[in-house]
């Protein structure tokens, strides 16, 4: 199988609707006949990673490269960038507004859940920028 | 035990049962849905009293066997629909979220 290669335009502002590029990856994914964890755990990571971008970011992309032996999931935004990434990283930190909390979000889980359900994980931010995140999910 | 089951086990309400026959093999109960994403494991039964449609995501995400709403809540109609639209198994009960995960619990031991 040679690299297969998707992107996904990741709406913001609005966290009801969010989900729906996971989905889509998830049914790709599935139709690729992937084994089920490596599907779930990408699944997951995809969906944190969109649910925050349109918490923090006003949305952006996500680009999902299928290899043989691996996923790779970038997620760019343009949006305010992370000050502190360790502080992020902490599970039960969260910035995140009344408006997700009230939802269900805002727990200061997503970044260490996508930490826990890849195999690798890298974060590239700028303050004012936006922020990128890559998740790598091996295959096997 | 499939989903089947146990909606007629416990008598739980079905919203939407759009796959009866998936399996069942275990269990979590939780409302903050980025804890039940890092938590829940494959096809657990979710007992939780968010209804809003991004409960639809989280259960298709995790691989969640269904949904089962508790303390009497019922979907709102994004969610119905979004569960509609994606095939998530969505039950409920009157039940409070402790006495439903007790009941799910003797039955998987029992099964």
């Amino acid at each position: 199988m040679e690299t297969i290669k998707l992107v996904y335009p990741v709406e913001g502002g609005d966290l009801i609707e969010a989900g729906e590029a996971s989905s889509k990856m998830k049914l790709t994914l599935k139709k690729l006949g992937l084994p089920q964890d490596v599907i779930r755990r990408a699944s997951i990571c995809m969906y944190e990673g969109e649910i925050n971008m349109v918490i923090h970011a006003d949305g952006g992309q996500a680009e999902v490269e299928v290899a043989p032996d691996q996923i790779v999931i970038r997620m760019r935004d343009t949006g305010p960038g992370i000050p502190d990434v360790a502080q992020a990283m902490q599970e039960g930190f969260s910035t995140a507004g009344q408006t997700a909390r009230e939802l269900g979000f805002g727990a200061g889980m997503g970044l260490p859940n996508m930490k826990r359900y890849s195999d690798e994980m890298a974060i590239d931010t700028e303050v004012g920028k936006g922020t990128t995140v890559t998740v790598k999910i091996n295959i096997a | 035990m499939t989903v089947q089951t146990l909606a007629d086990t416990l008598s739980l309400t079905v919203f939407h049962l759009a796959q009866p026959d998936r399996p069942v093999s275990g269990g979590y109960a939780g409302d903050l849905l980025s804890w039940v994403l890092g938590r829940a494991g494959q096809d657990s039964a979710w007992l939780t009293i968010m209804s809003n449609q991004n409960v639809a995501a989280v259960a298709l995400m995790t691989d969640a066997a269904c949904v089962v709403l508790t303390e009497g809540v019922s979907p709102d109609s994004d969610l119905l629909r979004r569960a509609q639209e994606k095939g998530v198994n969505l039950l409920g009960t009157a039940e409070d979220t402790f006495a439903a995960a007790a009941r799910l619990a003797a039955l998987l031991q029992n099964s």
